[in-house]
């Protein structure tokens, strides 16, 4: 089938249709603007618990800088007034020794209240909002997370909370530095005007330099991380898709193709190192700089009899002190950046609509008949395009309905609603006789079990996962229901029967075993109506009618619709709907439809092992064939 | 006076390369062998060494001058030999020393910057050295290793185990020589000058030193324990966020809620305890370092009054103590280093150790096909004991050839699919053996057995790449007609060509999803592209509709026609059309012959038929 060159002539060059890792960015814009105004606000309202605290914690933090501050104060005091010529005085000494002390013991007493009320602050505050977050994912509308994957809610769960936390913490402290700054600033100044101004002139030098490197220096560590997160993937692939990989025999190519991303990693990791040393030498050099500075003019000074020793002890001390705060100021400012841009992500989750919620005194019945019934139900997910046009019928109590017709018909739409996991645009959906409006969502899980089309099971044991609709059922109940479905026989086989671990959401079991489960834990929820999506995936025969076995059990005694795809279930129903675009165009029993000779019988006669294969041409065949009969 | 760093980036950013470290177990051996790397790069690690001992160096002159400085300025009023000249001698001698101290600071900064760089260069080279490596290892090791092994678990080893190693020189055998030089070298210093006043401005480094290695081994264990409870705190969201159907459909909410609530709890527990244990050392270490200044400065203060050391030496001492408490506190961090690295680097050599247990022959050839004759000749096999997997064969019989299509059926667990793993070696037959036109599978070099078996799979893994990507895995340099035409046979294509961007439509994880049914088709189209010898379909048909799969054999028929075929299916219809079928069951072949030969023996295959008609014919308790 290949019309490629011979294999003698390829090695030279890269295969044009070669890659290896995910071509899909999977990082977020990572910077924001500096200051939101929003977010900030909604940020404040999560903060309101902690006011007291906060506040508590921002005093410690103004005690702790002053301390600071005060320390070479204490020792310029000591060398002039106790050590200075003349001035020898060991007991105003020990005075200055016992100030010290005082000061150090406050400047520790602060010290350790303030790291750990914003410590724990921020914590709290991180849990806090994953719990929120977490909290208001369980009710939001579940349009809203049929279109939202998981991976991005993920990654506001787990980065973007951080990124608020990181915020919070390094803001209260970024205040200290401001002050100290601001401080060291001001007694500079203040113990010598002309000393001290000269002192400072490195400062708005080092300011300078930081702000001309910083967006590049940020460009070249996000490039990093790029090449890093690209690197990840197509290690991430390798191991994902080694069987593909081994049978296509794809090494060879991939390695060359890794080896150019790992290679550009590692020079993007050099470019960035460069950048982040690049700082060492001029800070360096701007320090001393000032020492030079304090010890040529403020030695001259000290010659002039114009300044004390002391004083230059304590320029000497503040010179090595003021180039911290200005690197965690510059920080500081990505770090805004980086938690306004998560805080618009975060916030975004918490402001989307709760659609479904309980009306007050919504009703919580006991007990209802297991009658469904849908009045001109009209319904669809986005504005103008409805998928379910004034859909009407009832199901009475015990009874079992299959549903069918092609893909996109609405079958899925309909079994939603039941359940109400969405609201319909006009109509009603009852349920019992109840409106399912009017009653809580609770009861509505109470008395309807769903079992979906994929079986999803969670990493739980096998009994957990049985019983997970009914937490209080017994471990006989889970044998009888297992027994039932026909399940019991494999699970007492498991390494430890019902306790066995599941792993990666029961990948250790086959699909055909893992339906059988969900089927158990429907039937575990003991409800009067049953709500089944059918599975398509095709199971070996054997398997198959172990299925079908334990379909029947399941349906016995209860109200029942099916979204049906296996032609033994459509047949064994009650009643058959058939649905198409959203309209009911049939319904009745199997036989009633084959004499119809409808869009049913002609979809059956086509002799596909599901409604859903049909090819989309030929049910359009099938539709123009013959006008529609109802 | 520098402030610690915070606890909160600190415990989420530094740590995550800190993942199951055991400390009590450094392995000498793992260290040496990722020293030694490092010394293949010998002109930057040399550099890199020399820079280190230089700034270490240069930064001892700093507190000296500093010193002399206060001294030269001190020392004149003192001296009080106020004329002209001596004044002009004590500025000449200030300028002197701020010219030194400028020096001192541009060369340290200098070589500050190469140690780090150089530092950081040689770790990113070995990283990078490691990273193709464990690529190249983990694409050669067999799928019955990686079966075995959880993906998680690889992961961590290709990102956070190489940084782990990778920060080693850096973090570790670098710092550790500054922070000799610059203790060992303050010490001779401090010391000389006045051995009373030096013993006590270094009092701090011997507490500081261990306590925060005591709390950073601390630390790091609550870290674990705290890394243990966010992935389960994942997994319970995720699960959360992936089932949220079954969660609303049983009303499940508040069950998912205290369950989170528990989970989460107990992390914010450990998260707090974590604040607290950081909190205590930090503070206590910066109480101590004080508590020292101060006892710096009274025995100083004192030994100055009497004239015992000048002011300058005293400064010199206070200064040395400013210097010094970051690298002491760092100590902590070297420690850490050492079990970081070590653990890292064991878990990784575990792997890149590794022999593959399937391997090319010494002297093996590539594998020449001609007729395209794969034989079975007496094959027994039995899975490794570490697979619990008990299913065997034995005794299988097999000749597939161009015009000779084998079929195997057989229930579950029969061992139809291992004839697939073993026809393209992906294990060694335990007896007996396994021939292409007459060659031993196993005296040819794998990758040549690989490009001549085609094995197309039941739930095929689709890259994150385009359709045509895809298709062409298995031969990149495929021109668009080909893939084409593959596409075609496949009866793939009329639906591609309905997506957005046709051909270049991105699929897998993150794309466009496809239907079992097609990624099914897609992989039969990636299988047959390649101009394979023997094809397999592997139940590989099994989500495709049975008047697609009639359509796919159709245009199947010329192409299979030049190729020895084995196709295993469950659908009997997939394999009516071969010219002999085998019955697996518990390993063996129980029944062979054509559909009508084994119709008409009335045995196993012929009830599995019925029980298949009678599905179609859609009476659910049928065969009950």
């Amino acid at each position: 089938m290949s019309d490629s060159q011979p294999a003698e002539a390829r090695p030279e060059e890269a295969p044009p249709l070669a890659v290896v890792g995910s071509q899909i960015s999977q990082d977020e814009e990572l910077f924001g603007r500096v200051f939101d105004k929003w977010v900030v606000r909604r940020f404040i309202h999560y903060l309101a618990p902690y006011r007291r605290h906060l506040s508590l914690g921002i005093s410690a933090v103004l005690v702790f800088t002053l301390t600071q501050l005060t320390i070479p104060l204490i020792v310029r005091r000591a060398v002039d007034d106790a050590m200075a010529e003349g001035a020898g005085d060991a007991a105003l000494l020990r005075l200055f020794v016992i100030a010290f002390v005082a000061v150090v013991v406050v400047n520790y007493a602060a010290n350790h209240f303030m790291e750990t009320i914003v410590g724990r602050t921020a914590q709290n505050l991180l849990f806090d909002l994953r719990r929120a977050m977490y909290a208001h994912l369980q009710i939001v509308s579940l349009s809203f997370m049929d279109r939202t994957e998981v991976g991005r809610l993920m990654s506001r769960l787990q980065g973007d909370v951080y990124a608020l936390q990181e915020f919070l913490e390094s803001s209260i402290f970024a205040l200290g530095d401001f002050v100290l700054l601001i401080g060291i600033i001001v007694v500079l100044l203040s113990l010598n005007p002309g000393l001290g101004a000269l002192t400072l002139s490195v400062v708005p030098i080092l300011f300078l330099v930081r702000i001309g490197w910083l967006p590049r220096a940020r460009r070249a560590f996000m490039r990093a991380r790029e090449t890093n997160s690209t690197t990840n993937a197509a290690l991430a692939e390798t191991v994902h898709g080694i069987r593909a990989i081994q049978e296509l025999a794809r090494e060879d190519v991939n390695y060359a193709l890794f080896d150019a991303k790992a290679e550009d990693n590692l020079r993007a990791h050099l470019t960035a190192s460069k950048f982040t040393n690049m700082m060492v030498p001029i800070v360096d050099t701007l320090s001393g700089s000032a020492m030079a500075i304090v010890v040529v003019v403020g030695g001259s000074m000290v010659l002039e009899q114009d300044l004390d020793i002391g004083v230059m002890v304590a320029f000497l001390f503040y010179v090595q002190r003021f180039f911290d705060p200005i690197r965690t100021l510059t920080i500081q400012y990505s770090i805004m950046q980086r938690a306004m841009a998560a805080g618009q992500r975060i916030f975004e989750v918490m402001d989307v609509d709760v659609e479904v919620a309980d009306i007050p005194d919504a009703e919580n019945p006991e007990k209802i008949d297991g009658s469904v019934e849908f009045r001109h139900v009209t319904f669809g997910y986005n504005p103008g395009q409805p998928v379910l046009h004034d859909v009407s019928f009832r199901v009475a109590p015990g009874e079992t309905v299959a549903v069918v017709g092609p893909t996109g018909s609405g079958k899925t739409s309909t079994m939603a609603l039941i359940h109400r996991f969405y609201d319909a645009w006009e109509g009603e959906i009852l349920v019992g006789g109840h409106k399912v409006r009017d009653m809580t969502q609770a009861s509505l899980g109470r008395h309807i079990a769903m079992v979906l089309q994929e079986p999803f099971l969670f990493s739980a044991t096998v009994e957990e996962n049985i019983r997970y609709a009914k937490a209080e059922a017994t471990r006989e109940e889970v044998i009888a229901a297992a027994t039932a479905v026909g399940a019991h026989d494999f699970i007492a086989r498991l390494d430890q029967g019902y306790d066995t671990m599941l792993d990666q959401r029961g990948s250790n079991l086959s699909m055909g075993q893992r339906q059988l489960i969900s089927f158990a834990r429907a039937l575990v929820a003991d409800a009067q109506i049953l709500v089944l999506d059918e599975a398509t995936a095709s199971v070996d025969s054997y398997t198959e009618l172990e299925i079908q076995r334990a379909l029947a059990r399941l349906l016995q005694g209860r109200t029942a619709l099916v979204i049906a795809h296996r032609l033994a279930t459509i047949r064994g129903a009650d009643r058959i709907i058939v649905l198409q675009d959203g309209r009911i165009v049939e319904q009745g029993n199997h036989g009633q439809l084959m004499a119809a000779d409808g869009l049913y019988a002609r979809l059956y006669r086509m002799n596909y092992a599901s409604f859903d294969d049909i090819p989309i041409e030929e049910v359009r065949e099938a539709l123009t064939d013959e006008p529609r009969t109802t | 006076m520098a402030r610690p760093r915070r606890p909160g980036r600190r415990i989420d950013v530094e740590a995550e390369a800190d993942y199951n470290i055991d400390v009590s177990k450094v392995d000498t051996g793992v260290l040496f062998r990722i020293t030694e790397m490092a010394f293949r790069h010998r002109a930057r690690m040399a550099l890199a060494i020399a820079a280190t001992l230089l700034a270490g160096g240069f930064q001892l002159f700093v507190p000296q001058y500093l010193g002399r400085a206060i001294d030269q300025a001190h020392g004149l009023v003192a001296g009080a030999a106020a004329g002209t000249a001596g004044r002009d001698a004590a500025e000449a001698g200030l300028l002197h020393t701020a010219l030194l101290l400028l020096a001192v600071a541009v060369a340290r900064g200098l070589c500050t910057m190469m140690q780090n760089y150089q530092g950081e260069a040689i770790g990113q080279l070995i990283g990078y050295q490691l990273r193709l490596n464990y690529y190249r290892k983990l694409q050669t090791l067999s799928l019955s290793w990686h079966d075995r092994v959880h993906s998680g678990d690889l992961m961590t080893r290709g990102i956070l185990d190489i940084e782990g190693v990778r920060l080693w020189i850096d973090t570790g055998v670098l710092r550790m020589i500054l922070l000799t030089v610059l203790i060992g070298g303050g010490a001779v210093i401090l010391i000389g000058n006045d051995t009373v006043l030096g013993l006590v401005a270094l009092s701090f480094v011997p507490v500081v030193g261990i306590r925060a290695s005591i709390a950073r081994l601390r630390l790091r264990d609550t870290w674990i324990a705290l890394q243990d409870k966010m992935s389960l705190l994942t997994k319970v969201i995720e699960e959360n966020l992936d089932g949220i159907r079954v969660v609303r459909a049983f009303a499940a909410q508040g069950y998912e809620l205290t369950k989170f609530d528990r989970i989460s709890n107990e992390a914010l527990a450990i998260a707090n305890r974590r604040v607290r244990l950081f909190v205590l050392s930090t503070t206590q270490m910066t109480f101590v370092y004080f508590l020292a200044m101060a006892a710096t400065l009274w025995i100083g203060g004192q030994k100055t009054i009497e004239g015992e050391i000048t002011l300058g030496q005293l400064g010199e001492a206070l200064t040395f103590m400013l210097i010094l408490q970051m690298p002491v506190r760092q100590i902590g961090w070297m420690v850490n280093s050492i079990a970081r690295a070590s653990t890292c680097g064991g878990r990784l050599f575990n792997v890149l150790d590794l022999e593959p247990s399937i391997a090319d022959a010494p002297g093996a050839k590539p594998l020449q096909a001609s007729e395209s004759v794969v034989r079975f000749e007496g094959v027994d096999f039995r899975y490794p004991s570490w697979t619990k997997d008990d299913r065997t064969l034995s005794g299988i019989d097999l000749e597939a050839r161009p015009g000779k299509m084998i079929g195997i059926v057989g229930p579950p667990g029969s061992g139809k699919t291992t004839i697939a793993h073993l026809l393209g070696r992906y294990y060694d037959v335990a007896d007996g053996r396994i021939t292409i036109d007459g060659q031993d599978i196993r005296e040819v070099t794998l990758a040549s057995l690989r490009q001549a078996v085609s094995i197309v799979q039941q739930e095929p893994y689709l890259f994150t790449a385009s359709i045509d990507h895809n298709v062409a895995y298995g031969d990149p340099w495929a021109g668009r007609s080909s893939i084409e035409r593959s596409a075609q046979t496949a009866q793939l294509h009329s639906h591609i060509r309905s997506l957005p961007n046709t051909y270049e439509t991105l699929v897998g994880e993150r794309g466009v999803s496809l239907s079992g049914g097609q990624r099914q088709r897609l992989s039969i189209a990636r299988a047959i592209l390649p101009d394979a010898k023997v094809l397999v379909f592997d139940d590989s048909t099994a989500a495709v509709d049975a008047a697609t799969e009639r359509r796919i054999r159709e245009a199947l028929r010329e192409f299979v026609a030049k190729r020895a075929v084995i196709v295993i299916a469950h659908r009997l219809s997939s394999v009516m059309d071969a010219e002999e079928i085998v019955f697996l069951e518990n390993g063996r072949i129980v029944e062979r012959g054509s559909h009508d030969e084994l119709m008409a023996a009335g045995g196993r295959y012929r009830q599995l038929c019925d029980l298949q008609a009678r599905e179609l014919s859609g009476s659910p308790e049928a065969g009950a």
